[in-house]
């Protein structure tokens, strides 16, 4: 099969998640393929608007229900805008699922910790369903998600049903609280103080890279092994087989050894800016 | 193809050179080879011998290429490279990967491109070439995804190679362990000596062409006067790269003064890795029709020297010449260690020659790499 070649895929459901963030949940229209199609949270999709590009964006719906695709998109660019016009029922083109998704094995009768910032969240979102469909095989799980302005706090609904678990914590932050913003205001490694951190967790991160170096060297300073951390990464993905050299981070392409890895394999590059 | 010699060496005169040609023409080869175009030898159809560069010489030094006559001698490859290398034939500057129509029910369908793939018998493939060869055949074809493109391309393509006899001042093969001299990779290749050459299969097809030809075994004297030449084309060489790893010396120096030091000359134009045989980044483009009915995938070489390589919605990775240099560099000498097992230079100089500013990457990298390396 030609790897280059996207499949036809509808617009089931368009969700207007927040000023400028908008979920597409799409189907394969071939019966065939999206009877095969499977993925793991954390992998992505290449998202084809006719005429004007692909975009690499994760898959956040539930892995066990691979015939819906929800990809959650903030309108930033040029094909982001152009998908941002698009309704139930247009067309747009699938390559995928990509890349390595989050260490669910490794995770498995353990502790977990997620920490989020902006539309960091919406590539974890697909783990913690995953995490809350398969509850009994894991231990406390807790849930850090900060943003710059409390308007731009997507889900909020699923943070307070999450929040209600047993042995759930459900941390917020933002930047710049609003006046309906019950919770932290300041940066979201600040209530690391009052989260649940235990040793052994297995810790997924993502979001902007300066919040996750901060995060990260938290979290190892709390006594999580740096080998249990990792982190999604972003960078510029134009052909999504390792072939076109754009998101290479160091010997990496983003695109197949990542989007997540494991923290000591890329903190050696992390914080050197240009890379 | 392997890098086995299957027969004894034989020798072809120069006057017989016609009979290689048409032989390669005969089994169905395009035949390409150099030619002297434009104040430059490039690869072109090539359909008689006395098409090829007879009595010309190139001067090459940093951000200098210059073809000259020589007319004293009767050799037809006595000079080292031109701008090109294999790469174009195989990993197309530009090619459309796949066309999408809408339908008028708005369905999305998606064809691929036909791949325009002609069996062509590349004369003139010099070692250094190969070698980048053997690392573009790793990179698009032994992955995960091969490229069906570069694929069908690759399966066409026989390759005579030439052994270099006459290195330019930018060379450094020798000291990346790629030549002079073409031991693998290759279907025929050629040692040149005055009055013809040393000619030698490395695979089936290659053998089978040399089969027909029907010449003599090479003399004793013959053979030893191509791996003279040779040896003395390696000996040569100003210049060199150290012959160890140096990823982690590159690594451990990234903050080194030089990276400025060099951003202050480097234009960011791109020249080096258009011409590097073993740089790979290509951008993919999508092209619409006015009608916005139909659109094209089209992928083309790209540059990791430009300020699009790195941009990802609002924020560039590698804003300044600065980084990309550095980026550049650490993962031709450092990165490529990790992805592919071997460095990614193979001494062919061309980024140095054809610099507009005459940037060497082999002083650069003797400079950042210092008593690290």
């Amino acid at each position: 099969m030609n790897p280059h070649l996207p499949r036809d895929a509808e617009i089931i459901e368009r969700i207007d998640e927040s000023p400028g963030i908008f979920t597409l949940r799409l189907r394969l229209t071939d019966l065939g393929e999206r009877t095969a199609y499977r993925f793991a949270p954390g992998q992505f999709n290449m998202v084809y608007l006719h005429g004007a590009g692909e975009v690499p964006i994760s898959i956040v719906s539930d892995p066990e229900s691979p015939e819906l695709l929800d990809h959650t998109i903030r309108a930033v660019g040029r094909v982001t805008n152009g998908l941002a016009k698009l309704r139930a029922g247009d067309r747009v083109g699938i390559r995928g699922p990509f890349g390595r998704g989050w260490p669910l094995d490794q995770a498995r009768g353990r502790d977990v910790v997620i920490v989020t910032g902006g539309l960091g969240c919406a590539p974890v979102v697909a783990v913690i369903n995953y995490l809350f469909a398969y509850r009994g095989h894991f231990g406390h799980v807790t849930i850090i998600q900060g943003v710059k302005h409390s308007s731009e706090l997507i889900w909020r609904e699923r943070y307070a049903e999450w929040a209600k678990l047993p042995s759930v914590q459900v941390l917020l932050s933002a930047d710049h609280g609003g006046p309906l913003w019950p919770f932290h205001v300041g940066r979201v490694t600040d209530v690391f103080d009052k989260a649940h951190l235990p040793g052994d967790a297995v810790a997924m991160l993502c979001g902007p890279e300066i919040m996750m170096q901060i995060a990260a060297r938290q979290l190892a300073a709390r006594g999580i092994a740096e080998d249990d951390i990792y982190l999604s990464l972003e960078r510029n993905m134009q052909c999504a087989l390792g072939h076109c050299g754009h998101c290479q981070f160091g010997p990496d392409f983003v695109c197949r050894e990542g989007p997540v890895f494991a923290y000591p394999h890329i903190k050696p590059l992390f914080s050197v800016k240009g890379f | 193809m392997s890098g086995n010699k299957e027969q004894q060496p034989q020798f072809l005169p120069r006057a017989s050179f016609q009979r290689l040609i048409d032989a390669l023409r005969a089994a169905g080869h395009r035949c390409i080879g150099p030619r002297v175009k434009d104040g430059a030898i490039v690869y072109e159809a090539l359909e008689r011998a006395d098409e090829l560069p007879s009595g010309i010489a190139v001067d090459q030094s940093p951000g200098q290429y210059r073809v000259r006559e020589t007319p004293a001698t009767p050799r037809q490859f006595a000079w080292a490279n031109g701008p090109q290398a294999l790469k174009p034939l195989l990993f197309a500057p530009r090619e459309t990967l796949w066309r999408a129509t809408r339908s008028a029910d708005g369905t999305l369908s998606f064809a691929e491109a036909a791949v325009h793939a002609e069996a062509i018998a590349l004369i003139g493939a010099r070692a250094c070439d190969l070698a980048a060869l053997a690392l573009q055949d790793q990179h698009f074809l032994h992955c995960q995804y091969p490229d069906p493109h570069y694929a069908k391309r690759r399966e066409r393509l026989f390759i005579v190679a030439v052994n270099c006899s006459h290195p330019a001042d930018t060379c450094f093969c020798a000291s990346t362990g790629d030549g002079p001299r073409a031991e693998s990779g290759f279907d025929v290749a050629l040692s040149e000596l005055d009055d013809g050459f040393v000619i030698e299969s490395g695979s089936a097809r290659g053998k089978s062409i040399l089969d027909g030809l029907g010449l003599d075994p090479a003399r004793a004297g013959q053979v030893q006067q191509a791996h003279t030449e040779s040896e003395h084309a390696a000996a040569v060489q100003q210049r060199n790269l150290p012959s160890r790893n140096l990823r982690d010396a590159l690594f451990m120096n990234l903050d080194h003064p030089r990276w400025a030091d060099v951003a202050e000359r480097c234009l960011s134009c791109g020249n080096c890795t258009s011409v590097c045989p073993t740089c790979f980044c290509h951008a993919e483009n999508t092209v619409p029709s006015l009608d916005g009915k139909d659109s094209e995938q089209v992928r083309e070489w790209d540059s990791c020297f430009t300020r699009g390589h790195s941009y990802i919605h609002g924020f560039t990775v590698r804003p300044d010449t600065r980084t990309r240099y550095r980026q550049w560099l650490t993962h031709k000498l450092g990165s490529w260690h990790d992805q592919y097992g071997r460095s990614g230079c193979v001494g062919c100089g061309r980024c140095i020659s054809w610099c507009p500013v005459g940037i060497d990457i082999t002083e650069e990298a003797r400079e950042i790499c210092g008593d690290d390396a």
